[in-house]
């Protein structure tokens, strides 16, 4: 079955021409995302200390994040254009209201956290940005899985919950640093949690891909690093869920964790690529497409 | 405001409801490659008039092409495959693509700036000042045509544009003008598919079994293509995808799943909250 013809090994599709800083973008919108709602949470439940370090971190990672998309423009200088228009069949321009929207309203609500003023202001942008912080961390996944790269377009069902779990557990492991330790139980949950679920549906998501399109989520530089991401994150989640009081412990886990989620996001990125490059990836799965049709 | 939400329907004609009497015919390009003879004139047109720039040439070492692919700076692409089947011998295959200006165009779709826009005859076009280089448009491309131009600040998309600028001065695009065996054909789309059927007709009556009309069907996954070929071997053996679909077909379902996750992740940070409590 891999045996098809093809124009002299040529790629039938054009790889994603993204650098370094889409994924990083991805680490960092979903860390911000997922920090805003558990900023909120642990404001709705009494938890201010944990409110505060989650709404400060979640604004740094979200503030950061525009930049890295900027970089990334052919003319940077036109950004705004994205702004130009709202367009329902585009997830990058319902991305791109999406964060501003989000990045505009954490960074407002960590200034005036700061600065302790007008807190019904502040919980009124909290609640704005921790509304969008679902999204912020489930739209790339839709916007890399509508394209027509064969290892995101074919997992376009397990690539949303893998970069929700993937941002729950950055969001978590961050916020576990920079909270004191008797306050990070949440933190310290949702990072353990996000961590291991990012492992199971990531084999899920290979097992519904199948042997030829998840091979560049098992072979390779992008397999390398999601075997990585793997190992780090179920690593940094044994040592958080373990029982116990070591600031040490729990900080090394939620450091592990973070490298990992960060290898998944570049792993992600660059499967993409290596799909993209490999020209039975595209013909082998539309061959049985168009049989399945027929019979 | 409501002008400047744009649904999801994006389709040649849901184009031409929108310009009304503005619309013009739908206009394509039929490349019968039963008639190439692989002279490149196309592509030396097509950059000539568009001002394509040029691109320091690998020599391949596979066939007579050494342009590759189509791309930012290749908006027209000669295949040349070179097939040896012991007894019947040695056969040419020679193919001029070109973007295919879907019915239902990803590059369209995914576009979140605006600059990819379906014109007044139903083709498919990136402005120029308004593009602002995201790259969507090409993982998003199921035959892999629009690329970005990779130059010192300015990594803009660039692809075919049937030559808008002839066609809105009463002309025909540059390749189909400069082409000359009539391969590449330009024409409003319904009467090339009357003409491509004829053709295909006449070489099965030849016993020529092998032809076949490659994007001609508009229910196919991207609605039909704007600009379909006659073909002499599958798609693939060209180097084009078997049976393309656009991916915007899967969005709301993808949007669902999203949808799903975002629940799920609410929810777990609630319970993290609450049972985790410090």
């Amino acid at each position: 079955m891999t045996e098809s013809p093809s124009y002299h090994g040529r790629s039938v599709i054009k790889p994603p021409v993204w650098r370094p800083e889409i994924p990083i973008y991805f680490f960092t919108g979903g860390l911000g995302g997922a920090a805003a709602l558990l900023s909120l949470g642990a404001r709705a439940t009494g938890q201010p200390v944990l409110a505060r370090r989650a709404l400060l971190v979640g604004a740094a990672a979200e503030a950061l994040s525009p930049a890295f998309l900027t970089a990334d423009l052919g003319r940077p200088e036109r950004f705004l254009n994205m702004l130009r228009l709202l367009k329902l069949s585009s997830p990058m321009s319902i991305g791109s209201w999406v964060m501003s929207a989000s990045v505009a309203s954490s960074a407002a609500a960590a200034a005036l956290e700061l600065r302790a003023r007008a807190p019904r202001a502040r919980l009124a942008l909290e609640c704005c940005s921790a509304s969008l912080g679902p999204a912020m961390a489930t739209y790339t996944a839709v916007l890399i899985a509508n394209t027509a790269v064969p290892a995101w377009q074919e997992a376009r069902r397990s690539l949303p919950p893998l970069f929700a779990a993937s941002s729950a557990a950055s969001a978590g492991a961050a916020c576990t640093l920079a909270c004191p330790l008797a306050q990070a139980g949440p933190a310290r949950a949702l990072a353990a949690l996000g961590g291991i679920a990012t492992v199971a549906i990531g084999g899920l998501m290979r097992r519904a891909l199948g042997p030829l399109l998840a091979e560049p989520y098992r072979r390779g530089p992008s397999g390398l690093l999601r075997r990585s991401a793997d190992a780090l994150s179920a690593a940094g989640a044994g040592l958080i869920a373990a029982p116990g009081r070591s600031r040490a412990r729990l900080s090394t886990g939620a450091a592990l964790i973070l490298a990992g989620q960060l290898s998944l996001r570049f792993a992600v990125a660059q499967a993409g690529g290596a799909s993209a490059r490999d020209p039975r990836q595209t013909i082998v799965p539309q061959r049985q497409r168009q049989a399945e049709r027929v019979s | 405001m409501s002008e400047m939400v744009v649904g999801l329907d994006t389709s040649a004609a849901a184009a031409a409801r929108a310009y009304g009497p503005e619309a013009r015919a739908r206009v394509g390009f039929f490349t019968d490659t039963s008639v190439c003879i692989g002279c490149k004139a196309c592509e030396v047109a097509c950059k000539e008039w568009n001002q394509v720039p040029a691109e320091p040439h690998d020599f391949t070492a596979e066939s007579y092409d050494n342009t590759g692919s189509l791309g930012a700076n290749s908006w027209r692409h000669v295949a040349f495959v070179e097939q040896s089947d012991g007894a019947a011998g040695l056969r040419w295959l020679m193919s001029s693509d070109v973007c295919k200006h879907c019915t239902e165009a990803a590059c369209l779709d995914v576009c979140p700036t605006g600059a990819l826009f379906r014109t007044e005859f139903g083709t498919v076009v990136v402005q120029e000042d308004v593009c602002n280089g995201c790259g969507y448009c090409v993982p998003a491309c199921p035959f892999g045509v629009i690329g970005r131009r990779e130059r010192p600040h300015d990594g803009r998309a660039f692809k075919c544009t049937l030559c808008y600028d002839r066609l809105k001065g009463g002309h025909q695009p540059a390749c189909a003008k400069a082409c000359p065996t009539e391969s590449i054909q330009f024409g409003e789309l319904e009467e090339l598919r009357e003409r491509a059927d004829a053709r295909l007709g006449e070489l099965h009556a030849q016993g020529r079994s092998e032809a076949r009309l490659y994007g001609r069907d508009p229910g196919d996954g991207v609605g039909g293509f704007g600009a379909f070929f006659l073909l002499l071997d599958e798609p693939e053996v060209y180097g084009l995808p078997p049976d393309p679909l656009s991916t915007t077909r899967h969005l709301a379902g993808t949007w669902r799943a999203a949808a799903a996750s975002m629940a799920v992740l609410v929810g777990a940070t609630v319970a993290a909250c609450l049972g985790f409590r410090g």
